[in-house]
């Protein structure tokens, strides 16, 4: 089940991407990893969870991507289908592994495909609410990242954030809401926690 | 919590479904850009001075660290690529 949002977060983001790879072909540093930093843990997750490389595997195809994602900036036909296009070659150096390592018979892959496909869209819906997250404040992100993705407790958030962690559970709900509303489109500007 | 497709349990979960990649890893990734640039002088120095070339062949990876770069695993899977021993 997509997010009503959604639609608007991808465009946002494919603008923002279409700008990267832009700044990327001028020889801007700072712009690819940029372009880096917002895909690393997609790309990460489709190799991981999507296909269940091992660690090792995951991380040659997460090398080998990035570096033809580099080789490949000047031939791409369409800045603004970024993303599909990286989790199409994601996907294809993931089954390239798993085919090599033979646990990919020609039958098989179209199977490993379709088991894919479903864990592939969620982390697409993943990645609509993380560009929805970069949104809110500083705040919210930190606390929400460290929660949620960082598998942090409350005291060690309370810790690095400097706060009491018997505030951090009633922040957590607050900046989920501000998430929710910023996925439904009610609150178009920065939200603060 | 409510119960609509934005309820607090749905967020978390999509949340958690992107943890961070390996830092290592995102930091190799983001200097491709320089290490790009590194290989190519690499490759120019091979080109240009024939001990250095010599040295390569040998034993790449430390001739390499004598120059003053990092044998970083695409380096030097290119490297040998193009300088076969």
């Amino acid at each position: 089940m997509g997010f009503p949002a959604d639609g608007e977060e991808r465009a946002r983001a494919s603008s923002e991407d279409a700008d990267l790879l832009g700044r990327c072909r001028d020889g801007d540093d700072a712009a690819w990893a940029a372009l880096v930093e917002r895909y690393s843990r997609y790309v990460y997750a489709i190799a991981v969870q999507g296909f269940r490389l091992s660690e090792h595997d995951a991380e040659d195809v997460f090398q080998d991507t990035f570096a033809r994602v580099y080789d490949r900036l000047d031939s791409l036909r369409d800045d603004t289908a970024f993303r599909p296009w990286l989790a199409q070659l994601t996907r294809r150096l993931c089954l390239d592994r798993l085919r090599s390592n033979g646990r990919a018979e020609p039958l098989g892959e179209v199977a490993l495909a379709e088991a894919a496909a479903d864990e592939l869209e969620r982390l697409d819906e993943a990645l609509a609410v993380r560009d929805a997250l970069a949104e809110l404040s500083e705040n919210c992100r930190e606390i929400l990242d460290r929660f949620f993705a960082r598998d942090e407790s409350y005291r060690t958030i309370g810790e690095a954030l400097q706060l009491p962690p018997g505030t951090i559970a009633s922040r957590i709900s607050r900046c989920l809401g501000s998430l929710r509303e910023r996925l439904e489109g009610r609150k178009p500007a920065v939200v603060e926690s | 919590m409510t119960t609509s497709g934005y309820d607090e349990e749905r967020l978390g979960a999509l949340l958690g479904a992107l943890p961070p990649a390996p830092a290592g890893l995102v930091a190799a990734a983001a200097e491709l850009p320089q290490t790009r640039r590194d290989l190519e002088r690499i490759v120019q120095l091979a080109g240009e001075d024939a001990e250095f070339r010599r040295a390569l062949l040998e034993d790449l990876e430390s001739a390499l660290r004598r120059a003053g770069y990092e044998p970083d695993r695409s380096i030097v899977e290119e490297l040998r690529r193009r300088f076969p021993a």
